[in-house]
């Protein structure tokens, strides 16, 4: 009954019972598993907390990733914002700052949600957790924003990929930042429709995005990347919001996807074997981390 | 269509940094942990093309270590892992080949315990923290540990199937997958039945005593 496989479709059930996307992904859970809404909610309550748990850890400890290659950059930029130095707003800054965070957690073998993946486990948290504080929401408000994000993800994961190995960066970063521009949308008040503007936008301007990780390890770009699609939702966000249009219904924005990630040269995906992972830079630090590894160091 | 639960999407909860060659492995590691059904005195680890050229990058070796400790892909335990198997006195070792494997992310795990045994596994991570058991001791399997799965060994002859199935039934038990393997005829066999619902241990005591059968595992979802 709650069942939907595209973003017409989820529109059509969000009207036809009247409630918010929220409401309908947890509906369909419930239909799907048989499980009662209030475990399905505790469920992503504790999704909501372990995100929240690597952002603070992103943000006051010393990270460094397991090759050595990343780490502590959160915290320099956190440093910039608390003496309020930095060149964006806060709020834009603090989303930057706690994206980057979960992800050099992700890279020191951390706890982390892979939201939808583990490279991309960074822009939902940021964007989200950013603005829920900005605004004064509640932990329930979140985590309902986070079904949001889910109903978003499931579409892109039966139309398109989530796998940067298949569809690139955009696949992964992308798909991340609609669902985070989505689930935003629905914390602000928007309707339906405007969540679904909101990730069309967002991924309109991330398509294409290559995945060209140096040395094959989720760090250079990736956590950089993780940043600009936390940013890139909020933007996407306030542009619906705003009563924009994006022109290109979301489901042919999400099979514009696909066919561009099958578009992309293998080289760019993920494989390191094309972009910043073939630099010269690149090739000296895969070479170093390679033969520390022969080593065994 | 696939069909995705909203926790396929926002989820594992896991210990970084990738979802393939850490969280998969350390799945797959605890999948033969508890194949082997016993105390672990030593394991080997031969990995195959990306998880032999990375590994230790992404941290693959922690995570296999940690999953033979017993440990879940989001236990924060799991980077400690060489120092925790030390202090146990557990012996590990890791080796890469260079030979062709079933998919860029895989694994052979040797493992000794403490009853003198040898198991020999192997494995592949297939991406999202999803794996899939390909050989157990020299035989070909297929499956993924996301059900309860009973796995027996027993010899290749009439009635065996017959009989596990109806001890299932008897304990209302409804089979998702089955799939029976063997060496040859009349050789060593191995039965994977995948469930929906928990199989109790005492149905796995009656089923290692059915005549034929030579050992029966339960594996509860990992």
């Amino acid at each position: 009954m709650y069942q939907f496989n595209y973003g017409y479709e989820l529109l059509e059930l969000t009207k036809k019972f009247n409630k918010p996307i929220s409401e309908i992904v947890m509906l369909a859970e419930q239909e799907r598993t048989g499980e009662d809404l209030e475990v399905i909610f505790e469920k992503m309550k504790k999704n909501l907390q372990v995100m929240r748990e690597a952002i603070n850890k992103g943000l006051n400890e010393d990270i460094k990733s397991v090759s050595g290659l990343s780490g502590g950059d959160a915290k320099k930029l956190y440093a910039r914002i608390v003496i309020g130095n930095t060149l964006s707003c806060e709020t834009m800054a603090k989303a930057a700052a706690s994206a980057l965070a979960v992800t050099e957690v992700n890279a020191s073998m951390g706890r982390i949600v892979a939201a939808p993946t583990a490279g991309s486990s960074g822009v939902i948290p940021g964007a989200l957790i950013t603005v829920a504080r900005k605004f004064g929401k509640s932990e329930d408000d979140m985590t309902k924003a986070l079904f949001t994000a889910s109903g978003i993800g499931i579409i892109i994961a039966k139309n398109a990929t989530l796998a940067g190995a298949e569809g690139g960066c955009q696949a992964e970063v992308g798909s991340a930042s609609a669902m985070a521009a989505g689930a935003l949308v629905e914390l602000m008040g928007g309707t339906p429709e405007q969540c679904l503007t909101a990730a069309s936008f967002a991924i309109m301007n991330l398509l294409g995005l290559v995945c060209d990780p140096v040395a094959g390890l989720v760090e250079i770009p990736c956590e950089k990347r993780n940043a600009l699609g936390a940013l890139n939702a909020m933007i996407c966000a306030d542009f619906a919001i705003a009563g924009m249009d994006s022109v290109i219904p979301f489901d042919e924005v999400v099979e514009t996807m696909y066919r561009v990630g099958k578009a992309i040269p293998s080289a760019l995906r993920e494989t390191a074997e094309g972009g910043l992972a073939k630099t010269p830079t690149a090739m000296r630090l895969k070479k170093e981390i390679f033969e520390k590894e022969k080593r065994g160091d | 269509m696939r069909e995705f639960s909203v926790f396929d999407i926002m989820g594992p909860i896991m210990i970084g940094p990738s979802s393939s060659h850490t969280a998969g492995a350390a799945r797959l590691a605890k999948i033969a942990r508890k194949i082997a059904d016993d105390e672990i005195k030593e394991v080997e680890f031969i990995l195959y093309e990306s998880f032999a050229r990375t590994y230790k990058g992404h941290g693959t070796d922690r995570a296999l270590l940690a999953g033979i400790l017993g440990f879940d892909p989001d236990d924060e335990r799991l980077p400690r892992s060489f120092e925790i198997a030390e202090e146990l006195g557990l012996k590990f070792k890791f080796t890469e080949s260079d030979e062709e494997a079933p998919h860029p992310n895989t694994v052979r795990m040797i493992i000794k315990t403490s009853d003198g045994k040898t198991y020999n596994i192997l494995g592949c991570s297939v991406g999202g923290g999803n794996v899939l058991l390909k050989e157990i001791n020299g035989i070909e399997v297929e499956f993924t540990g996301e059900y309860e799965t009973l796995i027996t060994t027993h010899i290749d002859k009439p009635g065996i199937v017959a009989a596990v199935t109806k001890v299932l039934a008897d304990c209302n038990i409804n089979i998702a997958f089955m799939r029976v393997y063997r060496h040859a005829k009349g050789d060593k066999a191995i039965m994977v039945i995948e469930s929906d619902q928990e199989i109790p241990e005492r149905a796995k005591e009656v089923i290692k005593n059915i005549d034929g059968i030579l050992n029966a595992i339960i594996l509860n979802p990992v």
